[in-house]
This record gives structure tokens, sequence and C-alpha cells, in this order.
């Protein structure tokens, strides 16, 4: 694949470019629905295609009004502050709890490994229907149903596979003399950790808890079931939105989430780099 | 640690001293530095580790296993559980264990009796409305058999009621009733009191702990059993749940109907007869006036608020569904019923799950087929382009991999409305009359297109893992033994690419198969999947039992197919992002 050789005859230089065509429009299939609902966020109209104004690319066509709307309406206010209220409490708890036993599990000699490992992955596996099914009849007898907390205990239970992913990951490369040497010039373990192992580690940490903030922060089938209407997420509001009544807000809340993550995955992309050249797994 | 960095200390465990001591025990064991065998020693340093890893998880352990592991562990114990039937209803379940199903004859008369006040209790309390649901699922009809029977149990009760109070006008005052059943200074029943209190929290779903201000005396719970109990339940309910003081209310009918019960029974008289405590006058007064008492007859009483308590088939469901645990809800979601005479499909018209199931599975097939399709060609260009384009090209499977599921459903709903932008560009084209745009939306297409388009990363991303392992050297041998481009693909780079199909695949369908929110969206009707169902269940039509169910069905599916990923990948091998 890497160029044609020049004698390549006219079919396969037929299949080479053919083969390309079909990758583009492949790529274009994944690309092309996000990229659409950008420029239709901006429409003037409340209608979800492109008016002819827009497509003369003539200035009356656009507007930020659904921006406003978002910005101004109290409904998405208050669904963005809950989100904003629950995603970093729920990433909070899954990076410290997540961190830890990923270090617990990377030691040489743990029992039950596999079967530990089975447990805490359990809620990446487990379809999130049959999650949120669960806690809403188990949040419910315990009274945590309809609670904040309710909310940020499920969505830090379904973060945690990420953290333990992530840093059990950068820890395959950790060289474990670090801590050993570290001992011997007079270190207790608490300040081996945060001297030595975490600065190491930190690019995993920070990704995995990338991971979790995103989780939660897209999370609609369990805050559907766990919350209540006082914990209304955006994710949530988006959801009745499409289901009731459908208001081309959604599309300017789309078109934010959408630099949300393409900013988070800049910074995901330059933390994998960072940890692959500390840990000397890559040469650049 | 400090064992080894601290100061020599000639008594110490050193080295040095250790080997003095290996010296001087000849023959005996290898020794570690301070004195102990080395065998026991590394054993101690190993069994250190293994608790400290163990400590550093356990905190994670516990949270998953309290916010997660046990919540589901509560869904499957929900979809076989069926405590309601003998919580709300104990007495009657147990008259009616002597039934026989078989028969066209109706229960006894004891039988109603013993429903009278079950159900009296359960209506105070409010929970015989929940017991007609749940009863509905199996049998329609049942639940407002409930209801409004529940409305009328009052007027068996005032039958006695009124012939006690046209007797004694203090029958009516709260505080004389309270007067003659509390305990006071003397002793009280406290093992019927417990066992009421018990009765209570079951039927609530509380704890009936609190303090309610009443003891049974232990003297009258002898002489008038009956009404002893019912009072009492009458007093837990009155003081925990309507939280009003028990000797400032009138009893329930109900009590006034044990009462007369206890009255009429033969076996009693003596005991009442030679009773002195408070009240004493009133009820020798009403003994000797006991053939002024209705002899109610329960059963025709309770056909008369409702017919279909003449209906030996309301009676056999309630007898199949009496026992606490049940397999009614895990029958029905495969549209099998329990009846009497055994496990028999459902009716046609309702027979829907196993549809569901299916189409589930072929929905999640084709989406799974698709994104190989797709995704094969991809993840091929990518493994195969140099280092530096191939992660310039991966931004554009990242980007929708990290793009809010709720975008990209967004985007398909505004994408594939009929006045939506792919329609507006077909009729443009001209391959479409307007009169007739295409309907994307709301169906099977909708779904799988989709979900293809949120899955795909899914598929791209272990297939691209596996692809790169492939040594390009394969297909350059192959071509150089002579084979043609497609042979050396097909013979030799397809089949090492295999694993990575297999795990992209699985995963893909694990994926789809639980999916939730894509299919409620752009779904409609028949695009939707067993998920839909389940929360349909579990929010709208309340029969929760079946959600569980369905949900455990859907769980072992998964979880089977996760086992199988597991050993052809490795879970250690789930890799996020590239």
């Amino acid at each position: 694949m890497s160029g044609l050789p020049p004698y390549a005859t006219v079919g396969q230089k037929a299949w080479y470019y053919g083969f390309r065509v079909i990758c583009g429009l492949i790529f274009f299939f994944l690309i092309a629905p996000i990229a659409v609902i950008i420029p239709l966020s901006f429409n003037a109209e409340d209608f979800f295609t492109f008016t002819p104004e827009m497509l003369s690319l003539s200035p009356e066509g656009y507007s930020m009004k659904h921006y406003e709307d978002f910005f101004t309406n109290s409904e998405w206010q208050q669904a963005l502050w809950n989100s904003v209220r629950i995603a970093p409490m729920a990433t909070i708890l899954s990076v410290s709890f997540g961190t830890l036993a990923a270090i617990g599990l990377s030691q040489p000699h743990v029992p039950f490994r596999r079967a530990i490992m089975a447990i805490l992955i359990s809620p990446m596996i487990v379809p999130l229907i049959i999650s949120a099914a669960g806690m809403y009849f188990f949040y419910s007898r315990v009274g945590l149903q309809g609670t904040y907390w309710g909310v940020v205990l499920a969505h830090a239970a379904l973060g945690i596979p990420f953290v333990i992913i992530t840093v059990t990951a950068t820890l395959v490369g950790f060289d474990r003399s670090l801590t050993r040497a570290s001992a011997n010039l007079g270190a207790d373990p608490v300040t081996t950790f945060f001297k030595v192992q975490m600065p190491l580690i930190l690019p995993g940490v920070i990704s995995g808890g990338l991971f979790a903030f995103i989780t939660s922060f897209d999370e609609v089938v369990v805050v559907l079931f766990v919350g209540s209407a006082g914990q209304k997420t955006l994710p949530w509001q988006m959801f009745t939105g499409l289901r009731e009544q459908i208001s081309p807000t959604i599309l300017a809340v789309a078109t934010i989430l959408v630099t949300l993550s393409i900013l988070l995955l800049a910074t995901i992309e330059i933390l994998r780099r960072r940890s692959e050249k500390l840990r000397g797994m890559s040469p650049g | 640690m400090t064992d080894a960095t601290g100061p020599d200390q000639v008594t110490g465990a050193t080295p040095d001293n250790a080997i003095r001591n290996a010296d001087r025990a000849d023959n005996g064991p290898v020794l570690a530095a301070d004195g102990t065998p080395l065998k026991r020693s590394l054993n101690r340093a190993l069994r250190r580790e293994k608790t400290r890893a163990l400590l550093l998880i356990a905190p994670l352990l516990l949270f998953i296993l309290i916010t997660f592991i046990a919540p589901i562990a509560d869904m499957l114990f929900r979809s076989v559980e069926n405590a309601i039937v003998e919580d709300t209803l104990p007495a009657t379940v147990e008259a009616l264990d002597e039934w026989d199903s078989a028969t066209e004859e109706l229960p006894s008369p004891d039988v109603f009796r013993a429903l009278f006040f079950d159900l009296f209790v359960a209506a105070e309390a409010k929970e015989h409305t929940q017991l007609g649901t749940r009863l509905n699922y199996e049998q329609t009809g049942i639940s407002s058999t409930f209801r409004s029977t529940g409305r009328g149990l009052d007027d068996i009760g005032e039958l006695y009621q009124d012939v006690f109070e046209d007797q004694n006008e203090l029958w009516e005052e709260a505080d004389f009733w309270y007067a003659m059943m509390n305990a006071g200074d003397g002793a009280a029943a406290g093992d019927l009191l417990a066992a009421e209190r018990a009765r209570m929290a079951a039927l609530t779903d509380e704890p009936k702990d609190g303090e309610i201000g009443f003891a049974p005396s232990a003297t009258i719970a002898s002489i008038l059993p009956r009404t002893t109990r019912e009072y009492t339940a009458f007093a837990i309910l009155t003081a925990l749940v309507e939280e009003d003081v028990v000797a400032e209310e009138e009893p329930w009918e109900a009590v006034f109907a044990a009462l007369g019960l206890d009255l009429q029974d033969q076996s009693l008289r003596a005991g009442i007869e030679g009773y002195s405590g408070p009240g004493a006058a009133e009820l020798q007064a009403a003994l000797a006036n006991v053939d002024s008492l209705p002899v109610v007859d329960y059963r025709a009483a309770f056909i008369e608020e409702d017919d279909d308590w003449g209906d030996p088939e309301v009676w056999r469901t309630l007898q199949t569904y009496s026992d606490r645990y049940t397999m009614g809800y895990f029958l029905n979601s495969i549209d099998l019923q329990l009846t009497p005479d055994g496990i028999q499909s459902r009716p046609e018209d309702e027979q829907i799950y196993i549809l569901l199931f299916q189409r589930t599975l072929i929905m999640s097939m084709a989406i799974t087929l698709s994104c190989i399709l797709l995704g094969y060609p991809i993840a091929f260009l990518l493994a195969n382009l140099p280092l530096r384009t191939a992660n310039v090209l991966m931004i554009l499977v990242l980007l929708p991999f990290w793009t809010s599921l709720l975008v990209r459903t967004s985007a398909w709903k505004v994408l594939l409305q009929q006045q939506g932008v792919i329609n507006d560009i077909l009729v443009w084209i001209g391959l479409v009359d307007d009169a007739n745009r295409l309907v994307m939306i709301n169906n099977q297409t909708g779904t799988i297109i989709a979900m293809t388009h949120i899955l795909l990363p899914f598929m791209i991303l272990p297939l691209y893992s596996v692809m790169k392992t492939i040594p390009p050297a394969y297909v350059r041998a192959a071509k150089s033994l002579g084979a043609t481009d497609w042979t050396a693909f097909w013979r030799v780079y397809f089949p090492n690419s295999v694993p990575g199909i297999g795990a992209g695949s699985i995963l893909v369908f694990i994926l789809a198969i639980g999916y939730y929110i894509t299919p409620e969206l752009v779904g409609g009707t028949t695009g939707v999947f067993i998920s839909n169902r389940i929360a349909y269940h579990i929010s709208s039509s309340l029969n929760w039992g079946l959600a569980a169910a369905l949900g455990s069905i859907l769980l072992a599916a998964v979880l089977i197919l996760y086992w199988t990923y597991d050993r052809i990948v490795g879970i250690d091998n789930v890799k996020l992002g590239g």
C-alpha cells in the first residue's frame, strides 16, 4: 500500500485508486454527520436543514440565536450546571480509588488477579440498561435513588474500568527498580509514591480521569433511572429534547460538545505521547 | 527496610551476626539475616506483599461491590422474587393451601374469611392495589377486582360494628377500646406484638420497630385472640404510618368483625365470662346478646362485592402465584405462562418477547456485519500507511469515538428525517421525487445506519491493532512465490487478520445488543431492542419483575459473549483510543 510500483498494471492502478476512493467514502460517513451539525447550528430559522439563504452563504441565513437560547434558557443552564456538578465529583472518586487499585493490581503477586480484574472491569461490559435497572432497584431500596450522591456513585462506578485500564497500561512499562532506589535512599513509601511513581504514571492517571469524566458527562441511561428531575444533566435534557419537542438549540449544544471532545481528544493524545516518551517506549 | 539501613548493633540482626549464627547452628536450615529460616522469612515477605496489594485494591473492590455488583444481584433476585402475595395475604395463602385447584368448587368460607381480614389490613395500608397489579400480569382483570373489593370491605365490618354500637355507645369510644386492649401495668403479649410488627413490616416493606404507645394485654389476648390480633395491627399502622395516637382513634371495622367472631366462638365463652379487667361488663353484656350478632357468609359477601371472586380461575391464579419465589417472570419473558395446569404459551396476541429477542439479535448481527464491511478497509488502509499519515487519519476515527453519543444520534436524526439533509440532497439531484421522500428514520433502517456509525470505531480499533502486528514480509513472500495480489491477500493476509475481526465483532455485538438510547430515538416502533422494553417495564408499566427477568437474560447473553472475548483477546488487552 505504500505507493504504487512503477510496473503496476492498469488493473492494479484502478484498484489502488478505487480502494482509496472507497476508504474516502467511509471516512466521509464517519465524519460528515458530525460536521453537518456545526453549520446547521448557526441556522437563522428553526429548521433542521439548510435554508436557501444558508446555501447562498448570505449572512441573513446565519445567526447565533440557538446559542443565545442555550445560554439564556434556564432549563438548559440548570442541566449544564448539574452536569458540571456531577461529572467532576464522579471523576475524583473513580480516579482516586482506581489509581490505588491499579497500583495494587500491578504488583507481582496478587491473589485472584483475574477474578478481581473481571469484577472491576464489569461496569464497562454490562449493558448500560442493565446497570441502570439494577441501580434503580437497589438505590431505591437504600434511599439513594433520585439524589445527587446516587448519581455520583453510579457514574463513578461506570468510570472506574477506564481508569483501571489506562493506569495499569501505564504501569506495565514502569521500572520498579526506581521505587527500590528511592526506598534505598531513605524515602518512605508515601514519599516514593508522590515523588517518584506519581509523576511517571501521571499521564495515564490524567487520561483515565478524562475517560471517567467524559463517561459521566455523556452518560444518559443511568442518570435517567437513578436521577430525578433535580439531577437532570445536559445529555438528559438533549434526550428529552430529541424525543419530545425537538428544538434547534440541541444542535448548538451538540456543537459545543463536539468542540469539547476535540479538546479532550487532543489532550489525551498529547498525554499518551508524553507518557510513551517518558517511559522510553517510542523515539518521538 | 529500616532493619537493613539501621546502625549495626552487635546483638541485632546484621548480616555478620546472621552468618555467625548460621555457622553456630551447623546442619540447620538456611537462615535469613534475622535468624529465622530463610524459607519462612521469604514466605512472610511474600505474604506481606500480597496483603499490601490486596489492601490497595480493597477500597475499590468494596466500592464496586456496593455501587455496582449489589445492584446487579438485586436485579437477579427481583427476577424470581414473588413475596408480595404471601406478604399481603399471609392467612389466605395458608388457608388456600388445602384447596384443590382441579375442582370447580370455590374455596371454603374459611378462606374467604381469612381473605377479608388480610385484605382489610392491606387496604388500610394501601398495599392491596399493588398486589392487584402484580396478579394482573398473570390474569387480566384481577387488578380491578382488588381495587373494587378494597372499597367494599368496610361494609362487611359495619354489619358487626352497627350491632355493637346499638347495644352500647361505649363501643364507639376510642379510649374505651384502648383501655380494654392495652396491657398497661399488666402482662403484655410480647410475642403477638412482635409477630404483628413483622407482618406489617412485610406488608409495607418498611421496618415497623418504632414506639407505638400500645402493648396488647396478655389476658385479653388469650380470651379474644382474633380481636387482639386485628387491634394490634390497627395500633401499629395508626402509630407508625398514620402517625396518630392509638388511644384517640376508633378501631377499624375489621376489629369489630373479629370481636364478633370471638364472641360467637363457643370455645372462648368460658374465658370471657370469667374476665374481670377493663370493659368486662360491656363484653359480658355483648356475649349475652350474642344472638343479635349477624352470621356473615363471607363467600357470598365477597361475590357480592365483585363477581370475579366466584370464579375459580381467580383463586387458581392466586394459588399458583402464592410461592415466595416464582419462575413466572422468566417464563413471561419467553412468551410462556405459569398456569395451574403447568407451563403454557401465552395468548397469541401477547407473544412479543421471543420476537423482540430475535429482532435484537438479527439487528445486532446486521450492525456487526456492516461494521466489518466498513471497518476492514479503513483498518487495512491505516495499518499499511506510513505511521505519520496513519496517525493523522486515525483522528478521523477517534473524533466520532470521542463525540457524545447524543450528538451523533441527534446528527442522524437531523440527517435522516423526511425534511432532512439527505432527502433534500436526493430530491435536489433528482433521484427521489419530492412527493415520495424516503422514510429512513423511526424504523429498522434508521437504527442500523445510526448504530453502525456509532459502533464503527469499536471495530476499527481492534482490527487496526491486530493488522499492525502482521509482518509485511508475509505478503511480499507470497507474491515472490508467484501469488497474485488477490491470492496473497486472501490466503496470507486475511487469515492473519481474522483474530481482529473476531475481537471487533464480539465487541460491537456486545455493545449493540444492550443499546438503548439510539434505538429509542431513531428506532420508532419496529427498530427497538429488548433494552427499550426493559426500560418501558421499569418506568411505564412498573412490572419490575419482568424487567429484571428480561435484563437477566440479556445479562447472561452478554456475559457468555464477554467470556468468549476474554478467551480470544484477553481482557487485559482492551485498549482505549489506539
